[in-house]
């Protein structure tokens, strides 16, 4: 963009003044500021964002992911921040390499709206956010198995064929169609094995199985 | 002076040092066998009506009270954020109908304006005006199936035959504009699928000249009806620090006095020159949102009328064949017209490398369609920001603690619509 680099968001330069180097980039693209940072210092500037005033970045409008049709390029998690009273967005990145572990912080203890927004980046893309107190999978079911369906190399029908996607739909026992949580709220808590206790009293989530 | 401490627990139990409830089992956490079996658990949907689509809410009751709510989404996921990326943009529009079916020409205009946001595009002054046209005829359909069907859920059946007749009549306006009452395909990049046809603007200008009477009518059904009130007052309520934490929008935000409207504070098509006033509740609770909404779609027929008065004749798609295909009559006659056409066909819109978000103030709240281009014809990422599915994420801490029965009406008054929330 040609834009002038007068045009980036004041928060830009009051973020490197208190994080430095954690810091990495910004820009101004079509006119929305974006700032790239540490991921694993994001929960501090998210947290910073938020709570300092003159900033007040109190809204978080949404939780994502992206990532590249260049498969050397590292997949980024985008925060949409806005503070409502100025009606200002930030735009927060945070570039995880492809080949390290794909985690970042959570920030449900900032914004109790990241919740599922969270669980549907970890979905859909696979990145963990460490801390989150329930990140079980959000639009698809806790035994999916052919991995997630937002990354490049997850083929447009799915890594499995039909008739497979199928038997898995079908099969299985009645029991797996509920997760562990469910099952341990109904009355037949205390007919399940012992096993299955043990594995719900160490607080597990997920699938039956 | 005698003084005895006595040392209080001050943590509710069940909740963690943040207020968090603890995610513990039950049977597991204590409380002893018989707390355990009292417990029942209920399942509600994924098919039923009252969950408004295919919304599964595994229900733990204590008696009749609400201890916890799971909700299960997904039955509904089609996958439009990935097919997306295997799209041309204006191939993407049709699949925008079918998010929010309820408001498809609102969908349909907040993707094609994320696009030329991307593009740099300037609109037309009619197409400007007649996309604000399309938002809220797409308002007041989407508020009217919302007022039927939670009058449905609390046991008013007469208002939802006056909401669909008058739904009735935009969906005419509707199918005459684009040819089509749910699967609209309204914008292009860079304009319009079409004008609208003559004498078009007569009926809509007899809508909005009768609306606000059906809506005084409807009014008289429920806001000094005792069982509504009753029902609705002070139940499912959210603090408006509550509703700005859990990243609410549209009427459920302002229901809760957060008077935040993508419209107002972010204009986008010009809304700042109409003159219209945003609805701001103070409880947050099921009649605060029931009255936002009703008021919104006065609101809307207002800016429908400002509109329709400040419609001139015009081009609707902007002059720039890279964007816009040229008249068919051309493309057969003139060579420089063919291969535009030929490149368009084949190989779409290109916007330059970058990425915008752009919200818009929908029905349900504020969809931001966020893309991301590496400058080929596809999106590298195409992200619906879903009002709704942000929306029924606040639901279990809404229910908490309410009645079984407050389920519904609560659920209800959340405006959710499955196509958008499981995309």
């Amino acid at each position: 963009m040609t834009a002038p680099a007068a045009a980036a968001s004041p928060s830009v330069a009051a973020l490197r003044t208190a994080f430095g180097p954690a810091i990495r980039r910004h820009a101004v693209v079509c006119g929305d500021a974006i700032v790239h940072v540490d991921p694993a210092r994001v929960h501090d500037v998210l947290a910073w964002l938020r709570d300092t005033p003159g900033q007040a970045y109190d809204y978080l409008v949404d939780v994502t992911a992206v990532e590249y049709r260049d498969q050397e390029r590292a997949l980024e998690v985008v925060w949409n921040l806005r503070a409502l009273a100025r009606a200002e967005d930030l735009r927060v990145k945070a570039e995880l390499a492809k080949d390290g572990p794909l985690e970042v912080p959570t920030c449900t203890d900032l914004w109790r709206g990241a919740d599922w927004l969270e669980r549907e980046v970890f979905d859909m893309f696979g990145v963990r956010f460490t801390g989150h107190p329930d990140l079980r999978r959000l639009l698809m079911w806790e035994s999916y198995a052919e991995g997630y369906p937002l990354r490049k190399d997850f083929p447009l029908r799915g890594h499995f064929s039909r008739a497979e996607q199928t038997r898995q739909a079908l099969g299985g026992p009645a029991e797996k169609h509920y997760s562990l949580e469910e099952l341990s709220i109904a009355e037949a808590m205390h007919y399940l094995p012992a096993d299955m206790r043990q594995r719900l009293a160490e607080g597990h989530h997920g699938e039956v199985a | 002076m005698t003084s005895r401490t006595v040392e209080l627990e001050l943590a509710t139990p069940g909740l963690d040092a943040a207020g968090r409830p603890v995610r513990v089992p039950l049977g597991v956490a204590g409380g002893g066998e018989d707390l355990g079996a009292e417990h029942m658990l209920v399942n509600i949907g994924p098919q039923h009506p009252a969950t408004h689509g295919v919304l599964r809410l595994v229900v733990e009751l204590e008696g009749e009270t609400v201890k916890r709510i799971i909700p299960h989404i997904g039955y509904l996921h089609s996958g439009f954020e990935k097919l997306g990326e295997y799209r041309h943009y204006n191939q993407i529009i049709p699949l925008t109908d079918r998010t929010d079916y309820l408001s498809p020409m609102a969908n349909n205009v907040g993707f094609a304006l994320a696009v030329e946001k991307l593009m740099g595009i300037e609109l037309t002054e009619r197409c400007r005006v007649l996309r604000v046209i399309a938002c809220e005829m797409s308002r007041i359909i989407s508020h009217l199936v919302w007022l039927g069907t939670t009058g449905i859920d609390l046991g008013a059946f007469t208002p939802f035959l006056w909401a669909f007749n008058e739904r009735e009549k935009i969906y005419n306006l509707q199918e005459s504009w684009t040819g089509a009452r749910l699967t609209t395909s309204l914008t292009r990049v860079g304009g319009l699928m079409a004008d609208i046809p003559e004498g078009w603007e007569k009926g809509l200008g007899e809508f909005c000249g009768h609306f606000p009477r059906v809506l005084d009518e409807i009014e008289t059904m429920f806001s000094r009806n005792a069982i509504w009130i009753g029902r609705t007052q002070g139940v499912g309520a959210m603090s408006a620090a509550d509703a700005v934490n859990y990243s609410l929008s549209g009427p459920m935000l302002r229901a809760s006095g957060v008077a935040f409207d993508v419209r107002k504070d972010k204009p986008y098509l010009g809304y700042e020159d109409y003159d219209f006033d945003v609805p701001v509740g103070e409880h947050g609770d099921i009649y605060d949102r029931y009255a936002v909404r009703i008021e919104e779609m006065r609101q809307s027929n207002r800016i429908l009328q400002q509109a329709l008065a400040r419609l001139r004749p015009g081009p609707v798609n902007v002059d720039d064949p890279r964007v816009v295909l040229p008249p068919k009559s051309r493309a057969m006659s003139d060579m420089e017209a063919m291969i535009y056409h030929f490149k368009q066909v084949m190989e779409g819109v290109r916007p330059p490398a970058g990425e915008a978000y752009l919200a818009v103030e929908n029905p349900k709240g504020e969809l931001g369609t966020y893309l991301v281009s590496d400058g080929t014809a596809k999106p590298v990422r195409w992200r619906i920001r879903p009002p709704s599915l942000i929306n029924l994420a606040a639901l279990p801490t809404l229910c908490e603690g309410a009645l079984l029965s407050d389920v519904i009406a609560i659920n209800a008054s959340v405006d959710i619509v499955m196509g958008e929330i499981d995309r």
